[in-house]
């Protein structure tokens, strides 16, 4: 996105009023620029120069304000606080009006045919009685560097010049000649330079050496003359020194050459329409005329308003708000679009006359944005649209099950039901009579209790498989239940978990390293004894001897604040 | 033999008050029995206790004096009472002994030194050096003044040395002998069922368990998942985005991208040297989005510059997965329409400079939404439900511009860490112009919106460097210590 330093005061001064840089931001939020920094012209050089200097008091301050890339009209101060000051409301959209001149007075711009080798088209226009200043006058200059830069595709596609026409006489001629025919003084310089000299001698030239390429390899170079064979410009490269424009220049001629007239147009328009404020007569532009060597001619610039008629329900079915006709139009006129209701039969469209700045409006859809923008895209009520949620619980299980798999554990899938000796004494443990849920009709002691905790499948599952070769690394995530007074049924259940190493020796240390190390995958410290920032490990009473005389330790973790896992092993 | 000893004296005796001593009685090197109360303690059968101690011994210098007497008084007694010449003298002693007896014996006033002549200047002389040493040699320096101590040190006739020692007690494992304690149980034990009767070493859990074994997953790819999971729960669709190769027209033109856009050029776009065109296009569709590029239709001006099919034909490695979207969307518009929830997740290039948050590859995340009447409530509520699972619930939207949706909204979350709204993705409603030359209906609207699977991956790990987290550079050990990915869980 191309970005756009203003001088804050003077920007301030155009809109009215001074701001807060908190306030200067929302309203560019809204409105659809963004502040991208806040700096000053000497803190800049300092920064190139890569000095430590303190910045002093008095320095102007910059802002550099990011505009959408097909925004050209935002290119420049002028632009930029229009389009802000009619966004608030405080202006008028402004007519543009082509000055009405009869024919036989136009200036006349002649284009030769042998301009169609390299670059076929010109456009011109003339501002009469502009007032600069320095402000204003790096502001033109400006503007025609970000127009270069942009649009203008580093002046392959349109190249503009501008000039002081006091000092140069119509007609004009758009030409195209050898470059040894071409003489003249260039911009800047005092000599007098023949054309192809001129190209060698730009090649160490910064700025301009990026630009040779466009017409180098030509055997022809664009050259525009006035009726003295005064050279004006040799586009897209340079400028002659007479007609360069100063801050006491009344009238500008400004000409774009180019390789593409739509380009072109808007280049144009954008010139004359940014600096038409200066003129005696306010947003008065003078046409020139184009006459090609076919005879056909043109008279540009074309300042008239493009007209598209957009249905009503088309804006407000796309946002989603529900709008009339009249707040449509005040919407619409904040964003500098003239809208009328339109006078077809169902009257429940609007025209909307698009002024010659906004090329960027292609479509009716430009138009829908401008009235969410201008309603404001934060007051759209949102829609909800219908999603699914799974349970937290179940994928965060699946999470940690994914690592123990990775860790080289192998899940298996037990019964909740067991025997009552199997949930107890053969795990030497005691029935508290206060923890498990009892089946009161159980068709065998396999199904006499709901585990209340996965030790007995897990253990199960080793004594079926004694012929599996050593070591058995295996794993289950699943509920138990517990007796609670809390619940309505008096019960709920938990989500534990289980890990079993079975092998030559007890394998306390890889059930050890699998506590640790599901411990740092849910992001919980090792603390010492007693500390409740992080996990511990303490020594249980519990212990158990059965058949198969495992040496088994329990241990009670804390996990994440919302669920305990118990994790025996 | 040391244990023995220590907890056979501790059967009898309530305390050993000082191992050094006890080490010399019984005639075992202290260290030896250092390394034995180490052991004993460890496993509690003593406690032990330590004493630090400080004592004077003599140096090699000081040991030689106690011998054959200080300096000094070997110089006196090799001057006879006639006194001698000097050169006699040097030669009846040392001359280390004839130097520091010199400067002893002058500053004791004990000898006259003349030029020639050595004489005594008392008759008799006490070698109280030799005492001192000798008594600080017995152990008795209680017995010795400071200053005579102070005087030695500075003859560098003694030093001070450091000593460490243990006073024992009984412990509460104390037993007369030690038995065996097993570090772990093993089959063996089991088999021989002698595991009842062993002693087994306290699990130290103070110290962290072994390192785990096992294989990890990337995190981005972690974070990928959980983005899939979120799509595949709001109810969208998967697109095969396995073709990173993609023609300009897929990539651009279809977008109603123009020809001379910025992101067209090869500083921003890898183009294809082998395959460098595309060798098929749809050839009515090419049509109509040439048109519409030239001189609009559709309600649309167009963009009114020369549409070149070449510029189209150019091969280049896909910019956004958009590319994809566009080819769905116009597979869709071949069929009666049916509404449509997609999503993607992969890899897209851009020829940019490589630097801490931009990488020439990253993977872009991209959800739309097609469906007849859809309103950019719609994408305002979807980006909602969407940004709140992956934990950003405030959210704003920015005018923005891009050539193939309108309006076009940046997205802006706002971040309690950092305490400012950060960007966090693009999204809009296409524009009818890439729409309905594909054939779509023209109440059909598409809402999308995009994002790089990177950025949000970096600011929740923490991660300023993007060469961190995703490339050849990436510490493994960061891989393994990654936490899982809980984005869209609650």
């Amino acid at each position: 996105m191309p970005t756009v330093s203003v001088g804050r005061d003077r920007l301030f001064e155009a809109l009215g009023r001074t701001y807060t840089q908190e306030e200067f931001e929302e309203l560019c939020f809204d409105f659809g620029v963004e502040l991208d920094d806040v700096t000053t012209e000497k803190a800049v050089i300092r920064k190139e120069k890569h000095l430590e200097e303190e910045a002093g008091e008095d320095e102007e301050v910059i802002y550099k304000i990011e505009v959408p890339a097909n925004r050209y009209d935002l290119l420049c101060l002028e632009g930029l606080a229009q389009a802000l000051r009619i966004f608030m409301g405080l202006d008028e959209i402004p007519k543009y009006i082509v000055s009405n001149i009869p024919s036989e007075s136009l200036l006349k711009m002649h284009v030769k045919p042998e301009t169609s080798l390299i670059r076929p088209y010109v456009v011109c226009a003339v501002l009469r009685g502009v007032t600069f200043d320095e402000a204003r006058y790096n502001s033109f200059i400006d503007l025609q560097d970000r127009l270069h830069q942009n649009i203008c595709r580093r002046r392959t596609l349109v190249a503009i010049g501008t000039h002081d026409l006091d000092a140069i006489e119509g007609p004009f001629t758009y030409e195209a000649l050898p470059p040894t025919d071409i003489n003249f003084v260039p911009l800047k310089q005092v000599k007098s330079f023949r054309a192809d000299e001129l190209m060698e001698f730009y090649k160490t030239d910064l700025k301009l050496k990026k630009f040779l390429h466009i017409i180098e390899k030509s055997p022809v170079f664009p050259v525009i003359y006035d009726r003295n064979r005064t050279v004006l410009s040799l586009p897209p490269i340079i400028n002659g020194a007479h007609s360069a424009i100063s801050l006491q220049t009344k009238n500008v001629f400004i000409e774009c050459t180019a390789t593409d007239l739509t380009k072109a147009k808007i280049v144009l328009n954008i010139m004359v329409t940014m600096f038409s404020v200066y003129c005696e007569r306010k947003f008065h532009v003078e046409p020139v005329e184009v006459v090609y060597s076919d005879g056909k001619s043109n008279v540009l610039p074309d300042l008239s308003v493009f007209n598209l008629e957009v249905p009503l329900s088309y804006i407000t079915g796309s946002i989603g708000v529900s709008l009339d006709l009249n707040q449509v139009s005040s919407l619409l006129n904040k964003m500098q679009l003239q809208a009328e209701r339109s006078v077809s039969v169902d009257g429940r469209s609007i025209v909307v006359s698009v002024p010659p700045t906004r090329s960027d409006v292609l479509h009716a859809c430009d138009v829908m944005e401008d009235v969410a923008i201008a309603y404001g895209f934060n007051k759209i009520p949102k829609r909800k649209p219908v999603s699914l949620k799974p349970v937290a619980l179940n994928q965060i299980s699946d999470l940690i099950r994914l690592e123990i798999a990775m860790n080289g554990f192998t899940e298996v899938l037990t019964w909740i039901l067991c025997s009552y000796k199997e949930n107890f004494s053969m795990l030497n443990r005691k029935d508290d009579k206060s923890t498990a849920v009892i089946i009161g009709n159980p068709r065998s002691t396999d199904f006499e209790i709901v585990r209340t905790s996965l030790m007995s499948g897990i253990l199960k599952t080793v004594g079926h498989n004694k012929d599996h070769p050593k070591p058995i690394k295996i794993f289950e995530v699943g509920d138990i239940s517990v007796l609670d007074e809390t619940k309505d049924v008096g019960a709920k259940n938990q989500r534990q978990l289980a890990a079993l190493y079975c092998g030559a020796n007890s394998g306390f240390e890889l059930i050890h390293c699998l506590v640790d190390r599901i411990m740092e995958v849910v992001g919980t410290p090792f603390v010492p004894i007693g500390d409740d920032k992080g996990y511990y490990i303490r020594r249980s009473n519990v212990s158990f001897h059965f058949t198969l005389h495992f040496l088994c330790c329990c241990y009670l973790l804390r996990v994440w604040s919302c669920h305990t896992y118990n994790l025996a092993c | 033999m040391a244990e023995d000893a220590i907890l056979g004296f501790l059967e009898k005796n309530e305390k050993i008050a000082d191992s050094g001593k006890f080490a010399s009685n019984i005639g075992i090197d202290h260290n030896e029995i250092v390394n034995v109360i180490k052991s004993l303690h460890g496993f509690r059968l003593v406690d032990a206790e330590d004493i630090k101690r400080e004592k004077w011994v003599l140096t090699d210098e000081g040991k030689s004096y106690t011998v054959a007497g200080s300096p000094e008084v070997q110089l006196f007694l090799a001057v006879p009472p006639e006194g001698i010449s000097r050169e006699e003298l040097q030669k009846k002693v040392d001359p280390s002994v004839y130097k520091i007896g010199c400067s002893q014996a002058i500053k004791n006033k004990w000898l006259e030194m003349g030029k020639a002549q050595v004489s005594r200047k008392v008759q008799q002389v006490e070698d109280q050096v030799k005492d001192l040493l000798l008594r600080i040699q017995d152990g008795e320096v209680h017995a010795v003044d400071q200053g005579d101590i102070d005087a030695l040190k500075k003859r560098k006739l003694i030093a001070l040395q450091t000593w460490k020692s243990y006073s024992l007690t009984k412990g509460p494992n104390y037993a007369p002998k030690r038995k065996k304690v097993a570090t772990d149980l093993t089959r063996e034990h089991l088999q021989r069922g002698d595991w009842k009767d062993l002693e087994f070493k306290e699990y130290n859990f103070s110290a962290k368990g072994q390192p785990a074994e096992g294989g990890h997953l990337h995190p981005l790819l972690k974070v990928r998942k959980q983005l899939q999971m979120i799509f595949l729960q709001m109810g969208f669709e998967e697109m095969p985005t396995n073709n990173f190769v993609e023609s300009s027209f897929w990539n651009f033109d279809a977008l109603f991208q123009p020809q001379q856009h910025p992101a067209r050029d090869s500083h921003d776009t890898f183009f294809l040297q082998v395959p460098s065109t595309t060798k098929k296009l749809p050839e009515d569709y090419v049509e109509r989005v040439k048109r519409v590029h030239e001189s609009g239709g559709y309600g649309s001006r167009g963009y009114g510059y020369d549409w070149k099919r070449e510029e189209a034909n150019k091969n280049l490695l896909r910019t956004h997965t958009t590319a994809v979207s566009s080819r769905m969307l116009y597979l869709l518009a071949q069929k009666p329409f049916a509404p449509k929830k997609y999503f993607s997740i992969d890899r897209v290039f851009r020829n940019e400079a490589v630097d801490r948050t931009h990488l020439a590859e990253f993977h872009q995340i991209e959800g739309l939404v097609c469906d007849r009447g859809l309103t950019l409530g719609d994408l305002i509520g979807v980006l909602h439900d969407f940004f709140s699972r992956l934990g950003m619930s405030k959210l704003r939207f920015k005018p923005a511009y891009n050539p193939y949706t309108e309006p076009s909204m940046e997205i802006f979350s706002y971040h309690e860490g950092f305490k400012k709204w950060v960007e966090i993705g693009n999204s809009g409603m296409f524009r009818p112009e890439m729409l309905l030359p594909m054939g779509l209906p023209e109440d059909v609207r598409v809402i999308a919106w995009g994002l790089s699977l990177e950025r949000p991956t970096m600011i929740l790990y923490g991660i300023d460097n993007i060469r961190d987290l995703f490339g050849h550079k990436v510490d493994l050990s960061l891989i393994k210590r990654n936490p899982i990915c809980r984005l869209g869980v609650d």
